[in-house]
């Protein structure tokens, strides 16, 4: 096996070159050792590294400009306030959405979700209306609704996916024709790697006029989105699955739908005047930002995306979806591992079982081999239900991972049959 | 490989493969079910008690390599023992996965688990089936977890 960090960059067909070893070079946490052994990182999917540009643009943040946003007249809340609204620029443009103020900060993902199963939901289910969702969600998008239910009287329904781990749209279009309100699925599946077909599901919900929530907590590091492009109503990320920080989530909406929705949370800066008897709530996006928010890693997030840009996110997929082949078809080799999730659209990372050996096992064996995946339900338990496994393992890949460190796992993983005797 | 083999030991695997006392008593005077919650790994114990004393123990359900050898070394361990002891020994055995205390005599077979100490995100896995007699000595109707 050759040394780790002198890997020579793959092809990325019709994207150019990509420097892998310049890129693994901007991230300071990847050179250490762990158990005596190279770290090899493929738990992606749960949370990415972030770059030495990442972590410097937070750390001159606190260390240079900081103050509170919105609210002083002095020099540093006047800088901190255009550091924090140039990153929700970036967002912007990243998105491909119309105005800036169609840009929420949130706390993450799951925060954003749970924004609008609030506030839109909370305006526009009734009792016997119905929210649908696909049988391949996080808890974060099941739970939100679930209790959106519970309040309203509405009902959820679950659009059903094949063996393979691909949604069946003939089962999604019949249940689109009940008295659904809202369709929320996930883009990109954290528990298969299924890349959801987004631009037709949108379409088929629009066609009976019902709006659409995408998660693209797994998707957004992954591969390119235009939101007006897929014209979906809500479009919901976490900053540290892209590079930036934890602590931050974005929310696309609609403007339309953001003006016509009530406030998630009230509090400061979302307001435009308080009295005792009233108050006018201030305009987007500051209405749905109560309170001092996360000033340094929003900013944090906008240096994310400068460097991501820089590399480009087709040259991304385009080495990821190298890294994925090479490792199903390693995988594939080791006798009594089964692949969960073979969808023909995937992403990024590969869930499997070993016959004789529960995910948690492999997962400590690998560890003290220096390879990090994850192991367990991936806050997706209706799949495992769905599959009839308690958990999976999960090796997900990002930017700077090699075909190297798929050879570390697939080296790990037999050992992982060695000490088991399986 | 050699450190695993601190945790992975041949009793262990062994235990796994072929947990003991693997079924479930037809009618049991105790019964609790342990969740581990961060897995989703479930353990159900069966305990059938006759004055004060373990007559018989069982256990079911899917876990770990150190969850199942667990639970099935503890049903070896308990059977027959007086219920009053089963406090002293999880404390017993609790001390051993979790610190670098010498393994008292009395714990025999269980003590091949004491490897679990150098992972303590596996001690959950090792305690899940004691957890769960212990609520099933206390009469838990809902499933207990180790949270």
């Amino acid at each position: 096996m050759s040394a780790l960090h002198s890997v020579t960059a793959p092809s990325a067909s019709g994207t150019g070159e990509l420097d892998i070893a310049r890129i693994r070079a901007d991230f300071p946490i990847l050179r250490q050792r762990v158990h005596g052994k190279p770290l090899v990182y493929l738990d992606n999917a749960a949370s990415v590294q972030k770059p030495k540009a990442v972590i410097d643009a937070i750390s001159e943040c606190y260390s240079g400009y900081y103050a509170n946003i919105h609210r002083g007249v002095h020099l540093l809340s006047e800088r901190s306030t255009i550091a924090y609204e140039k990153a929700r620029e970036k967002v912007r443009a990243f998105l491909n959405a119309a105005s800036t103020q169609e840009i929420i900060f949130t706390r993450n993902t799951t925060e954003s979700i749970n924004l609008v199963a609030s506030s839109f939901g909370g305006q526009a289910v009734k009792a016997g209306d119905e929210i649908l969702i696909t049988g391949m969600e996080h808890h974060s998008n099941i739970v939100p609704w679930q209790l959106l239910c519970e309040r309203t009287g509405a009902k959820l329904k679950v659009a059903p996916f094949t063996d393979a781990g691909e949604l069946i749209l003939e089962e999604y279009e019949r249940l689109l024709d009940g008295p659904v309100k809202l369709v929320a699925f996930v883009h990109l599946s954290n528990a298969l790697g299924t890349l959801n077909p987004a631009k037709q599901l949108i379409e088929m919900a629009h066609a009976r006029g019902i709006p659409v929530l995408v998660d693209g907590a797994q998707s957004i590091p992954h591969l390119a989105v235009d939101v007006r492009e897929l014209d979906c109503e809500f479009y919901a990320f976490s900053a540290h699955k892209i590079y930036g920080p934890s602590g931050v989530g974005v929310l696309y909406g609609k403007k339309a739908l953001l003006e016509a929705m009530p406030p998630y949370q009230g509090g400061g800066d979302m307001i435009r005047l308080v009295t005792f008897e009233k108050t006018d709530y201030a305009d987007l996006p500051n209405k749905f930002e109560a309170g001092t928010p996360n000033i340094a890693d929003v900013i944090g997030l906008g240096a994310a995306l400068d460097w991501l840009n820089a590399i480009g996110l087709d040259a991304v997929a385009a080495h990821e979806h190298t890294l994925l082949d090479y490792a199903t078809a390693q995988l594939k080799e080791i006798p009594g591992l089964n692949i969960m999730g073979t969808a023909r659209d995937k992403a990024a990372l590969v869930a499997f079982t070993m016959q004789g050996v529960h995910p948690h096992d492999i997962g400590t064996i690998l560890d003290r081999e220096g390879v990090a995946i994850r192991a367990g339900h991936h806050c997706a338990q209706p799949v495992m239900q769905r599959y009839g496994v308690p958990a999976t393992a999960r090796a997900s890949f990002a930017i700077y991972n090699t075909r190297d460190e798929v050879d570390f796992l697939v080296a790990a993983l037999w050992k992982v049959k060695e000490l088991f005797g399986s | 490989m050699s450190d695993l083999r601190d945790l992975y030991q041949e009793v262990i695997l062994d235990h796994n493969k072929r947990p003991r006392n693997f079924r479930i008593l037809p009618q049991p005077t105790h019964h609790a079910d342990g969740v581990n919650p961060l897995c989703g790994d479930r353990i159900s114990v069966y305990l059938d008690i006759e004055d004060e004393v373990i007559r018989d123990i069982s256990f079911q359900g899917a876990g770990c390599a150190i969850s199942s050898a667990s639970a099935s070394l503890m049903t070896e361990a308990l059977k027959g023992k007086p219920i009053a002891e089963v406090e002293h020994l999880f404390e017993a055995f609790h001390d051993v996965v979790t610190t670098d205390c010498e393994c008292p005599k009395g714990l025999g077979k269980l003590s091949v688990l004491a490897g679990v100490r150098d992972y303590p995100s596996r001690v959950k896995c090792a305690t899940l089936a004691w957890h769960a007699v212990r609520a099933a000595l206390e009469e838990h109707k809902e499933a207990v977890a180790t949270e």
